[in-house]
């Protein structure tokens, strides 16, 4: 990375762009995996079973770091939508809907394992809790953004039309959450990672979990950046086609 | 703006205008529902707050794809950009005229549904009011919409699956309304709440719904 750095926005320069994540990629993929191995194999084999839970509790070093990813990246989206309306960095929207699919992989994820577990230790795969009703409602949220995208067909309309959506869509979301609140009371334990609860999860589970959710971060870093740049080929390669049809024609 | 308006409201009331349309589609649903659940008044009793507000929900949505759409084909939008109006209120003006073809009527036949489904008679006027106060804010959400889907050549179904998530927190307060009001506890909360929501979408939707307008029409 020879270039002059003048201002943070160099970044999303699609040139740019391509040639430092050329050589960030395979860093960042290389750490993701190595970090997602070790957490995981850490938390499944080297820590004991809860008194109660079993080896049940395992599963939350997908569960919780998925669902905090699942949120986490539709508050990326909505950063990346904004720097699109405002800066029109088509790097920015491009990363916005190369993150769509993978919140909504998470939020899946994060709705399965929770039902895998729910069913030995709540005895029921599904309910109406308002933590998972929340997650429900944002995947459905994820499901109409992709689908904007894909029924636009001008690129620059569907990134306009979309990050417009995503800015109301979060005003929504965020008041769906408290909605469900007040709607259900839940079965779902509160937050046991928080920095600043008094009552958090035992050592033994917090630090295998908190490299699990490393793990996760980097891996989400990692396809970000390998949707964008397929996103930015494929405009060029539309590009390409465009202007050989109008030479030929 | 107010000619605007009044266009908009003939227009509705017009044969082919669609008005009636969601109306007529409100009482089906609500005759459906004992076939589906079965004819027992206690059962209907229980779920028919729920049932009012999904069933004016989905009759609200029904109608919403005329609002910019026509105009679209037509045309006339491209005049109401170019007008000396702000777009803003363009979209306010439409959006109360929905509302007005639209939510008005389902407030006013929601009582006579809900003597169908047995609704206890404590939740009746909780019903119209909460219907009042939250149907507002399914249009001016429902412009957002179909501002959004007014360029695709098929978006009425999208615009259900854009639309529906947000109307989630309007049924829910709607919803939680009547049911107190039919068991008698306070309904203050809820109603503030849905209220408060109305109000914001109607003060900060038209800005969203007339920045897709302008998009759609580039």
């Amino acid at each position: 990375m020879s270039f002059n750095m003048n201002s943070i926005w160099e970044w999303a320069n699609p040139r740019k762009f391509m040639r430092w994540t050329d050589k960030a990629l395979p860093v960042v993929a290389v750490l993701a995996a190595v970090v997602f191995v070790a957490g995981l194999v850490w938390g499944f084999f080297f820590t004991p079973d809860d008194y109660r839970q079993g080896a049940t509790v395992k599963i939350f070093y997908i569960h919780v770091p998925a669902a905090m990813m699942a949120i986490n990246i539709w508050a990326m989206m909505l950063v990346t939508s904004l720097i699109w309306i405002v800066r029109r960095h088509h790097v920015s929207v491009l990363a916005a809907k190369s993150a769509a699919s993978i919140g909504m992989t998470m939020t899946l994820i994060a709705l399965i394992t929770g039902a895998v577990w729910g069913k030995p230790m709540w005895g029921t795969y599904w309910e109406w809790d308002p933590r998972l009703t929340s997650f429900l409602i944002l995947f459905l949220f994820y499901v109409g953004y992709m689908a904007l995208w894909e029924a636009v067909e001008n690129p620059d309309t569907a990134a306009d039309l979309t990050s417009v959506l995503c800015l109301v869509g979060s005003v929504f979301a965020i008041l769906s959450r408290y909605a469900v609140l007040f709607w259900n009371q839940g079965l779902h334990q509160g937050a046991s990672l928080s920095m600043d609860a008094e009552e958090n999860v035992a050592d033994v589970y917090w630090y295998p979990a908190l490299v699990c959710i490393a793990g996760f971060v980097l891996l989400f870093i990692a396809l970000v950046l390998l949707r964008t740049r397929t996103e930015i080929r494929a405009r060029r390669l539309h590009a390409i086609e465009l202007r050989e049809r109008a030479e030929n024609a | 703006m107010i000619r605007l308006f009044w266009r908009d409201i003939t227009l509705a009331f017009r044969s082919g205008g669609g008005f009636g349309l969601g109306l007529g589609f409100f009482l089906i649903l609500v005759t459906l529902v004992p076939f589906g659940v079965g004819p027992d008044s206690a059962q209907l009793q229980i779920i028919a707050p729920g049932i009012l507000w999904v069933g004016a929900l989905l009759a609200c949505l029904l109608s919403l794809d005329r609002m910019f759409a026509l105009d679209y084909e037509d045309g006339s939008l491209d005049l109401l950009l170019t007008a000396p109006i702000p777009l803003e209120g363009v979209v306010a003006v439409k959006a109360l005229a929905h509302w007005i073809t639209t939510g008005l009527p389902l407030v006013i036949a929601a009582p006579a549904l809900g003597f169908l489904l047995h609704l206890d008679m404590a939740a009746y006027k909780w019903l119209i009011i909460t219907l009042l106060v939250g149907t507002p804010a399914l249009s001016f959400i429902g412009a957002f919409g179909a501002a959004l889907t007014v360029s695709l050549k098929r978006g009425g179904l999208l615009m259900s699956l854009l639309v529906l998530p947000l109307y989630i927190p309007t049924l829910i307060f709607g919803a939680e309304v009547v049911r107190r009001g039919a068991e008698g506890f306070l309904v203050g909360t809820p109603l503030a709440l849905q209220a408060g929501i109305t109000a914001g979408a109607i003060a900060l939707l038209p800005f969203a719904a007339a920045a897709a307008l302008r998009v759609a029409a580039r």
